[in-house]
């Protein structure tokens, strides 16, 4: 099944045009990666389809629904959002278990208590920091309970934003790892916006190349991982990655 | 050689409610017209260490040494006023993310001339001449255009481009640079990296790369130092880190997921009080 369709995308922030005609489809259980420089709109599209950003034209669907332009509720609970910087995306003066139960309280759904522990349990944090506030935890745990406030509505489809690039190589091999395994255990499907190959070497099944708010390739990652890109600027990006020495 | 920077036992102390914390502990490093490259997780000390050699850090944190010179200069020793004429001139900082390191109000080309004027009595057409000729330098192709913008109005890359003109202007001897391509594109990173690299060779300046990424300092350094807490763990020529034989460097450097990854899982390292 489809998880997520694209079509003739163009996505406007007032006047200017962001993106130009995106078309892509990402299966479900599938994990997809959209790779670009800054500005290429990459992230401008996971905001399309999140309703964040609202005025576009073409089409977006989700499992077979069509997107309408803003936010609801339905749609909410198939597909969430996880945004990069963890140092911003938590509310400061909300503790871990109030951030975790919001998303419960909106959609009227009982045993938020059971939920927020079981949801804790499987993003790997410990039931001691369910009290504490976000200036408390590390980034990497700061990550994990953005991570755990998108899962708790069982959702089928993770849009991610760049969700390592503010943390530290250590800490990302954990969240990656932590993300692959989510993905395995319940079979979500990912979007994932990012500019680090290897990453999506580590992550993705397949990748779409962007740039100047067009996709300019779509490929299998093993198509990155023998640096076989067709188009130049895919090349030029794999090249960026790889110029720095290897193992 | 002669040494352009010793540092002898470096201590930075922060007071806590629980004491006194040491976030660099007993740091020693000679430095040549080189560059060294520092790298280490978050709240490993590395920034604490670059700042401290400009007598950044601010009460209530504590700068000690048994030796800190500059070029023979006791930079502990200096009044406030005498080490506001070394930074910038003598030693520059770039810092990590041009968005908050430039001033909003005032246009690029004033912003660079202001650092050389700050330092040197020039007329106003070598002034504008020069900051023409720093702008180029960074590759910057139209500087009569970036001249009157204002930071908001340019791109990170070339902000951070910017940044850099306006600490080499003056031409220091040594640069610090902290983390100054980690708010940049992959793309741009290496630009803005080929161009300091490039300017610190030709004019046999010092250089001081301080990051996270392991990749990036092997590939733009001579030597490496990696820190953990407060300490050095390993120092290293930049080819040899590779090679590295200590346990955490070792660590650090598997955790980096590569491009023709095949691992289903990346190894990460043990630390207290994480939970995976």
């Amino acid at each position: 099944m489809t998880a997520l369709a694209i079509d003739n995308l163009d996505i406007s922030y007032g006047d200017s045009k962001v993106t130009h005609g995106i078309g892509f489809e990402v299966a479900e259980g599938e994990s997809f990666a959209l790779v670009g420089e800054s500005g290429s709109g990459k992230t401008t599209v996971l905001k399309a389809i999140a309703g964040m950003a609202k005025s576009w034209t073409g089409s977006i669907s989700v499992f077979g629904e069509p997107r309408t332009h803003g936010i609801d509720r339905a749609f909410a609970r198939q597909c969430q959002m996880v945004f990069q910087d963890p140092y911003g995306s938590l509310h400061p003066r909300k503790t871990v278990d109030a951030t975790l139960s919001e998303p419960l309280t909106i959609h009227g759904i009982g045993n938020s208590g059971e939920r927020v522990d079981e949801v804790m349990q499987s993003v790997g944090l410990d039931r001691r920091f369910r009290f504490r506030f976000p200036h408390q935890l590390s980034g990497g745990q700061r990550q994990r309970v953005a991570i755990a406030r998108a899962l708790i509505l069982k959702p089928r489809m993770l849009l991610l934003d760049e969700p390592t690039s503010a943390l530290d190589v250590s800490v990302q091999a954990e969240i990656l790892n932590l993300l692959k395994r989510l993905r395995r255990e319940q079979g979500l499907t990912y979007l994932m916006v990012t500019h680090n190959l290897p990453v999506v070497s580590f992550l993705c099944d397949r990748l779409a190349v962007m740039r100047h708010g067009r996709v300019v390739e779509v490929a299998d990652v093993d198509q990155l991982k023998r640096g076989e890109l067709v188009d130049p600027y895919s090349r030029e990006l794999t090249r960026f990655s790889a110029s720095l020495p290897k193992t | 050689m002669n040494a352009l920077l010793e540092i002898r036992n470096l201590k930075v102390t922060f007071p806590t409610a629980r004491g006194p914390v040491d976030v660099v502990k007993g740091l020693s490093l000679t430095l040549g017209r080189e560059r060294l490259g520092i790298v280490g997780e978050s709240g490993s000390g590395k920034s604490m260490t670059g700042r401290s050699i400009l007598r950044l850090i601010r009460s209530p944190g504590r700068v000690t040494a048994d030796e800190m010179t500059f070029n023979g200069t006791d930079l502990l020793s200096l009044s406030e006023k005498q080490m506001r004429s070394i930074r910038g001139a003598r030693i520059s900082m770039v810092m990590q993310d041009p968005k908050f390191s430039l001033n909003p109000v005032m246009t690029i080309g004033d912003q660079i001339a202001e650092a050389l004027l700050t330092h040197q009595n020039l007329a106003r057409s070598d002034i504008r001449s020069r900051t023409f000729a720093m702008l180029e330098a960074v590759r910057i192709n139209d500087p009569e255009r970036v001249l009157g913008l204002y930071p908001h109005e340019v791109s990170g890359g070339m902000g951070q481009r910017v940044m850099i003109a306006m600490m080499l202007i003056p031409e220091p001897d040594l640069l610090i640079a902290d983390e100054p391509t980690s708010a940049l594109d992959v793309s741009v990173q290496a630009q803005v990296l080929e161009i300091i690299d490039d300017l610190v060779k030709r004019k046999g300046m010092g250089l001081i790369l301080i990051s996270h990424d392991l990749d990036l300092v092997s590939a733009y350094c001579d030597r490496i130092l990696v820190m953990r807490s407060g300490e050095v763990v390993e120092e290293c020529d930049a080819g040899e880190l590779r090679n590295a034989r200590h346990p955490y460097t070792q660590g650090l450097l598997a955790s980096i997921p590569r491009l023709d990854e095949s691992r289903d899982e990346l190894p990460v390292l043990e630390r207290t009080g994480a939970s995976t």
